[in-house]
Formats: C-alpha cells, structure tokens, sequence
C-alpha cells in the first residue's frame, strides 16, 4: 500500500519524458549540427542553382577571360570567361549528385552482401570474405580508376552511370564488412528464431528482420562515404578521367591549370578547392555526430 | 625472432600467388569490354573486324585458361606483358617511374611519422587545453583537404612569396642531392600532411588508452618520474597502433600519389597509373595493380615484424 501512495504522489511533470531528438542532437553534438548547416547551404546551391547563379556556367565569354574577383564577377572568371561562382553553385549538383547517387549504391550493394554473408555464414560468407579482403587491399581511387579504364563512360539521362559505378565499388567491402558484423550479433537474435519457426523464408528474413536492423551504421556509413564520394569524384574529374567538359565539376576546374594561371588568376585555384575541403569537412563532422548519436559502440 | 622472421616470410608465398590470380579475374570479371573502350574512346565509329582483330593482336582471343596461364608463366619470369599503348615492356615502363615515387613516398613517411608523433603526444597529455584543440584541428582539416589542392596551394604560396617554382625533371639523388630534394619536398609534404594527420589522431587516442592503464597508475605510484613514464611505459605501448597506421597508410600512398604527381608533373607511378587509364592499357593496368597489392603485402608483412619486435608477447605466442 505504501508504495502505491508514494507513486501517486509523484507530480505528473516529474514523469521523465522523452526529449526532443532534434534538439537533443544541436544540444550534443553542435560541432555535426553545424556540419548539417553547411551541408543544407549546399543542397540549397544545388538545386536552386538556376535561381542563385548570376550567369550561365558554361557561357563563353571572352570580353571577361581572367577577370579579377569584384562587383561584376564575385569569384572572378577563367580562362574562356566563364564566372567561377556560377560554376561553383552549378558544381554543388554534380558533387551532392554523383556523392550521394554513389554513396548510396555503394552502401546498399554493400549492406545486402554483408547481411547475406553474416546470415548465410559458411563456405558463402568464407568466399565473399576473400573477394571483401582483396579488395580492402586497394586505396579508394585505384579501384575506381580500374572500373573507369575497363567500363569507359557511359552517360543516361545526363549522368554518367559508370562513373557512379566507379565511386561506388570502392565503398561495397567496407559496407559489406560492417554490415556482415551487425548481422552476425543479429542472427542470435531471438526474433531471428521466432521468424524461422514461423517458416519465413530466408530472403523474408534478410530484408524484414535484418536489414531493418542495421539501419543505424547504414546511416552512419552514408554519410561518411558522401564526403569520400565527393573527395574521389572531384580527384577523378581533376585526373580527367571524371566528369568532363564542359559540365561544371569543381576537380575539373582545377585541372588542366597550368603555371600561367597561378600567376594570373588563383582565384581559379583557390574557391573550388574551397568548396571541396568545405563540403567534406561539413559531411565528415555530420557524419561522426552522427555516429556518436546513433551508435556510440563504433566510436573509435 | 630469426625464425619469426623466417617464418612470416613464409606465408607471404601463398598471398602473393592468390593475388596475381585475383587481379587476372578483377580485370576480367567487369562487364566491361576493354578494347571496345579503346577502340571507341572519343566516339570514334570502328568496324566489328577491326575489334576483333585488335583483340586477337592482344591474345584476348584466347580461351581464358590459355591466358591465364601465360599469364602465371610470365609472372615466374616478370614477365608482365607489353605496353599496349607504347608496346615497351611493362615491368620496364613501371622500372623508370619507380624511384620517383618510391622516394616521395618514403619522404611523405618521414614528414607523416615526425609531425604525428610529437604532436600526437602533445595532444594527448595536454588533454583538453589548447594545445590539444589546435592539434586537433590541425589533424581533422588534414583529412578533409584534397591532396591535389594541397598541392596546388603549395605551388602558389612559392610563387606568392618566392617567386619561384619547383623544376620539372627528375633527377636522381645519388646525382644532385640538393636539386633533388628542392623538387620532391613539395610534392611529399602535399601527401604527407593528410598521412601526418591519420597518424596523428591515431597516437593521440592510443596514448590516452594507454595512460588509463594499470601498469602506468603503478610506475607513478612507485615514483617514477613523468618523463620516464611516458618514455619507457606509455609510448612504447602505444606505438602499436600506429605502426599499424602508418604501414597500412603508406602501403595505400599510391593513391595520394596518382593525384600529387599529376599535380607536380612528376613523371612516376601514378602518372603512369593515370595515363594507362586514360588509354586503356589494360597490361599495364594489370601489372600496375598487382605491384599495388604486392606493396600492400610486402608492407604488411614489415608491419607484422615491426610489431614482434615492439612486443615480444607477439613473438612468443
């Protein structure tokens, strides 16, 4: 009886609620907040790019070649008069596009490899654990670089898919390695029993009850792998073997620069460069508060 | 630790001949059709004839049992192919270039390992002060700045203040120590600070590890005095991570080098690497991936003994 009444005497806004998740993270992590702010700007270029350029990026405009930064040009222009502001702002889309198009290709690719390795384990799981080592054994670029040189390009509906593919196959064994341990702790699950003796099927139990499951790191796995995703397509593009003329890319506006250029416009040098280092530091910091929100065991 | 040595030598055998085979299939395993992708580069309209003498020229023909098996033959003899671009060897196409970047990378781990341990140090006992934060915010850029960019800005920071640019040219530096270094210094720091920077993070967070210890608790306990501490109990332990690090980074620095190089108009690897895979001179691809992963090997490997003689419960075992 006594416990009872000291129950009832709690007053109802002592009961604990839940905070608001959203607050909750800026209060936490203002550092990632920040990086989400950063990373909006950038979505906001992208795909208001139309109404934020002043000019059109790939006009021509030889009355304008090498001008400085100013009132007329706030970036200055290049080499053939282009502004360098509006190929910045029209370089967000093809970074945030070919970034998060990759990245999540990758991830998904990975995460469905993985969750098969770990819930199937055995001579399969042994077999994709080689080929995920293998690969593990080459940087980033390489492996996009082999895709590029046997694959060519091949561009749909303005995009090209093989690029995508490229930057996209380098992130599968890293998804597929983290995925296959998620899975694994999963599988011991009691659910993962209850759904076999209810008879489900293994592909049922793959994508309801154990993908569902690993939406935490998959998350977390995006996000970091957008900002690579940026850094490899604007070191592709700077390879000339990316994106290619004259669609605005900001590793191609660094390419081709020779001395002269230095000299007579850094300008070209220096903002496009600053929108890669700005974009990847944003998703980077994003993405390990997000981590340290979502999932502090990978912390580390 | 002789036979260790001998030992973890060894097993490298078996990992090499699995990855001469993995890289054949890598290449082969793509959808791709490499010489269409040649042939058809700038959209150029090629008969079927012509592909299918082009592929018969290279021995694509061939059932793939007989090109592999030439393949692993060759390999006995490294013997990688010919250049389908230049029709040179190409272990003697990879034989010029590899000095250059072998001597880049070898100064970006120097550069990586006496910027990353000294301040990953500072970082970690300064825990918290500003010390800590600048180092912090120091390593974090290093990772989010393009290499190539890096570069870039080098180059005009030399021109802004010097008026002066690095020549292009290699020279060896057995030949001309000084003109050498002058022109492979600029291109190892812009690799360099991004290796610093992943090591950097790494000594920090294993120092910290380590200073939680027990045995750490108890050599101050007995008197031993901070510096002792640190320099015979912590940092001898936390060194293990980053060997691991700085092996793994150095064995991936090909690819901060395909970048740095173009940058520098250094004539090494990774313009090689570039430029085979602008033409798609899949040979030379090939032979290209395979030293990547025998490097990644071989690294390992120097890792694994680095790591038996840091700890001798490693050894042991």
């Amino acid at each position: 009886m006594a416990d009872v009444a000291i129950v009832r005497s709690i007053p109802a806004d002592a009961i604990p609620h839940r905070p608001n998740p959203v607050w909750e993270f800026i209060r936490k992590e203002p550092l990632g907040f920040a990086g989400f702010l950063v990373i909006v700007l950038y979505f906001v270029f992208a795909l208001g790019a139309v109404w934020i350029a002043p000019y059109d990026p790939e006009a021509v405009d030889f009355t304008a070649m090498l001008a400085a930064p100013g009132a007329e040009h706030l970036f200055g222009t290049d080499q053939y008069g282009r502004d360098v502001f509006s190929r910045l702002v029209y370089g967000a889309r093809t970074a945030l596009g070919v970034g998060i198009l990759s990245a999540l290709a990758g991830c998904t690719i990975g995460a469905l490899i993985g969750a098969a390795s770990g819930y199937f384990g055995g001579r399969i799981d042994n077999l994709i654990q080689r080929i995920v080592d293998i690969m593990l054994a080459f940087p980033i670029i390489v492996l996009a670089m082999v895709v590029v040189a046997v694959l060519g390009k091949r561009v749909v509906f303005g995009i090209d898919v093989n690029l995508i593919a490229a930057i996209a196959l380098p992130m599968i064994p890293k998804m597929a390695r983290i995925a296959r341990s998620s899975t694994l702790s999963i599988a011991q699950m009691p659910f993962i029993d209850a759904a076999r003796a209810a008879g489900y099927g293994h592909s049922r139990i793959v994508l309801r009850h154990i993908l569902p499951n690993i939406i935490a790191p998959y998350l977390i796995m995006v996000t970091a792998f957008i900002a690579q995703a940026i850094l490899l397509e604007a070191s592709l593009s700077f390879l000339g073997l990316g994106v290619t003329e004259p669609t605005p890319a900001w590793g191609l506006m660094l390419s081709g620069t020779s001395a002269d250029f230095y000299k007579a416009a850094p300008w070209m040098i220096l903002f496009p460069g600053l929108a890669i280092t700005l974009a990847v530091f944003a998703f980077n910091l994003f993405g390990d508060s997000l981590r340290d929100w979502l999932d502090p065991k990978m912390k580390g | 630790m002789l036979g260790y040595i001998i030992r973890r030598l060894f097993l490298v055998i078996p990992t090499l001949v699995g990855v001469a085979v993995a890289v054949f299939f890598l290449i082969r395993v793509m959808p791709g059709d490499v010489v269409v992708v040649k042939l058809r580069a700038d959209g150029a309209q090629v008969t079927e004839e012509t592909i299918q003498a082009e592929r018969k020229r290279l021995g694509l023909d061939k059932p793939l049992i007989v090109q592999f098996t030439d393949y692993m033959i060759g390999l006995t003899r490294f013997d990688l192919g010919k250049s389908l671009w230049t029709g040179q060897s190409v272990f003697e196409e990879i034989r010029i270039r590899f000095p250059v970047s072998l001597q880049v990378a070898i100064m970006a781990t120097l550069i990586a390992v006496f910027i990353a341990i000294p301040l990953g140090t500072l970082s970690a006992v300064y825990r918290d002060t500003w010390i800590d934060y600048s180092v912090r915010v120091l390593a974090v850029s290093g990772l989010a700045i393009p290499s190539f960019w890096l570069g870039m800005l080098i180059i005009l920071g030399l021109l802004a203040f010097f008026n002066w640019l690095p020549k292009i040219g290699y020279v060896s530096i057995f030949e001309d120590p000084v003109a050498n270094l002058s022109a492979l210094i600029w291109p190892a720091l812009s690799v360099g600070y991004r290796y610093a920077a992943v090591a950097t993070r790494m000594m920090r967070s294993a120092l910290l590890e380590v200073m939680r210890e027990d045995y750490i608790r108890t050599a101050r306990a007995k008197g031993v005095y901070q510096k002792l501490v640190m320099r015979r109990h912590a940092l001898r332990n936390a060194m293990l991570p980053v060997v691991t690090v700085v092996g793994l980074e150095f064995a991936f620095l090909i690819g901060g080098l395909v970048v740095t190089e173009q940058v520098f108009n250094l004539n090494g690897i990774g313009k090689l690497f570039v430029d085979a895979t602008a033409r798609g001179d899949f040979t030379l691809i090939q032979g290209l991936v395979l030293l990547i992963a025998v490097n990644f090997i071989l690294v390992n490997s120097v890792v694994d003994l680095l790591y038996a003689w840091l700890d001798p419960r490693i050894r042991l075992s």
